[in-house]
């Protein structure tokens, strides 16, 4: 098995590893790296539990080769917040709405609802709901995790519709 | 252990020993060739990443194509629309171009998976995986596109038509060829296109049919010049309508020939009774009710009324 050496931004700092060929970008967040706030929950990019964003776009890691991350920048959630324990406001507001309850789901939904806000601030409801759709709760309803989103939207200047 | 087991254990990783980045179409094509079907290509890897846990094929080499330059545009060329392979489900439902020119198609690409799929998945993957439920295969099918084929002796243009073999199969070679561009005709005035869905969710499911519908129309006089009838999976293959097509060629728009072409739409289909999409006959006649809503919404678009 042939290794390869990449190199990418994770959460803001340069990273260089060696990867083996079959690596998958989930294995190596969470085994390799540590970061075991990216889930592993289907691993056929039904579930969304472990999606990452590569350059602001959310994408499930357990289907991406490792070698697609050579050059990107890859947010994961430990990449949110500070190590003072300031956090987002999309993190506050599902903490704030009881947005959670296994919180298996919960990195996913945040990564996502950051990358559409990021892209729109102030979305509607329905475009909440359709940017959420790539990330499975099943605890939740969803519905306390759309009105946490709805709250930051509120607060960057956009109407709650329902 | 038993092929349900193996259909729900899939192995945890995927087996491959090599996996390479070549930045041209022409090294692609060599370490391919180099290979001799031991190695596969690989764009997005939504589907090749599952099929490969799945032990659906050996691959001992992986090939990404991902990063070949000048392989992600749509433009419009003259009265065609021509799509680089690496253009992803996301890109092509947010095109302008798109959504004016193919509906059909920014309209089934925005129905596959979800937004993390959208985002890498691409539509050249899309065609060689040949599923008879492609989201984007069964539009372009419609819109008449053709496809360019490389290897390493050179090239070959492919309708669309002609592409589908079976299951999974499609006249590319995998471990030899590199789909490098699609092709169609772009839709202007007097023409309309339709993309229809039955699912059993509104998000991240499989469709239990497709249909997508392009038509010319002569709105003035109220008549049909021509329907192209897309229709998945209700057969090995994505396939063409032909009964339909040739019923409405000719034929005055209205309700009325809706419902009776409709009825000519399940000619050739042979759909399975299947506990994720339904039965065979409730598909049946559900194709008939997808023809019928999508022919009405191509050709109001292509400014008939209806009565």
């Amino acid at each position: 098995m042939s290794t390869m050496q990449i190199s990418f931004k994770l959460n803001g700092e340069d990273v260089a590893v060696e990867i083996a060929a079959n690596t998958l970008l989930v294995d190596l967040l969470r085994e390799e790296l540590g970061l075991t706030g990216t889930k592993t929950g289907c691993r056929e990019g039904e579930c969304g539990a472990c999606t990452v964003l590569v350059d602001g776009e959310p994408f499930n890691s357990c289907l991406l080769p490792a070698m697609k991350a050579d050059g990107r920048q890859v947010t994961t959630i430990e990449g949110l917040g500070d190590d003072e324990g300031a956090v987002e406001s999309i993190q506050q507001a599902f903490m704030d709405m009881g947005a959670a309850q296994c919180g298996f789901c919960t990195p996913g939904m945040i990564l996502t609802a950051k990358s559409l806000l990021d892209k729109n601030p102030a979305p509607e409801e329905a475009e909440i709901r359709q940017a959420l759709t790539g990330v499975l709760c099943r605890c939740t309803g969803y519905r306390k995790i759309v009105q946490a989103v709805q709250a930051v939207a509120q607060h960057n200047g956009g109407e709650v519709t329902s | 252990m038993s092929p349900a087991f193996h259909e729900l254990h899939w192995a945890r990783d995927i087996e491959v020993s090599e996996y390479l980045m070549p930045s041209s179409l022409e090294e692609a094509l060599a370490m391919l060739a180099q290979r001799q079907g031991k190695a596969r290509v690989i764009a997005g890897g939504t589907d090749v990443v599952p099929e490969l846990r799945r032990r659906d094929y050996q691959a001992e080499t992986l090939v990404d194509i991902s990063r070949l330059p000048d392989m992600d545009g749509i433009a419009q060329e003259g009265g065609d629309i021509v799509m680089g392979p690496l253009v992803t489900h996301a890109q092509a439902a947010d095109s302008d171009l798109i959504q004016k020119k193919a509906g059909a198609l920014a309209a089934g690409c925005l129905a596959v998976g979800s937004p993390q799929i959208r985002n890498v998945a691409t539509l050249g993957g899309n065609l060689v995986s040949g599923q008879p439920a492609a989201d984007a295969s069964v539009p372009l099918l419609a819109l008449e596109a053709q496809v360019t084929i490389a290897s390493g002796e050179g090239e070959r243009q492919v309708p669309l038509r002609e592409f589908f073999v079976s299951v999974g199969e499609t006249v590319l070679d995998p471990g030899r060829e590199i789909l490098t561009q699609i092709r169609f005709p772009a839709l202007g005035e007097g023409q309309g296109s339709s993309y229809q869905r039955l699912s059993k969710r509104k998000a991240l499911t499989l469709p239990m049919l497709v249909c997508a519908v392009v038509v010319s129309a002569d709105a003035a006089e109220g008549v049909i010049n021509n329907a192209a009838v897309a229709l998945g999976p209700v057969a090995p293959v994505p396939f063409r309508e032909s009964q339909t097509e040739a019923f409405l060629a000719g034929a005055k728009a209205s309700r009325e020939i809706l419902v009776q072409a409709a009825e000519t739409a399940t000619a050739q289909c042979t759909p399975r009774d299947s506990l994720l999409r339904g039965s065979c006959d409730y598909r049946q006649e559900m194709v008939k009710v997808l023809v019928r809503r999508g022919l009405a919404s191509a050709l109001r678009q292509a400014g008939c009324t209806l009565d």
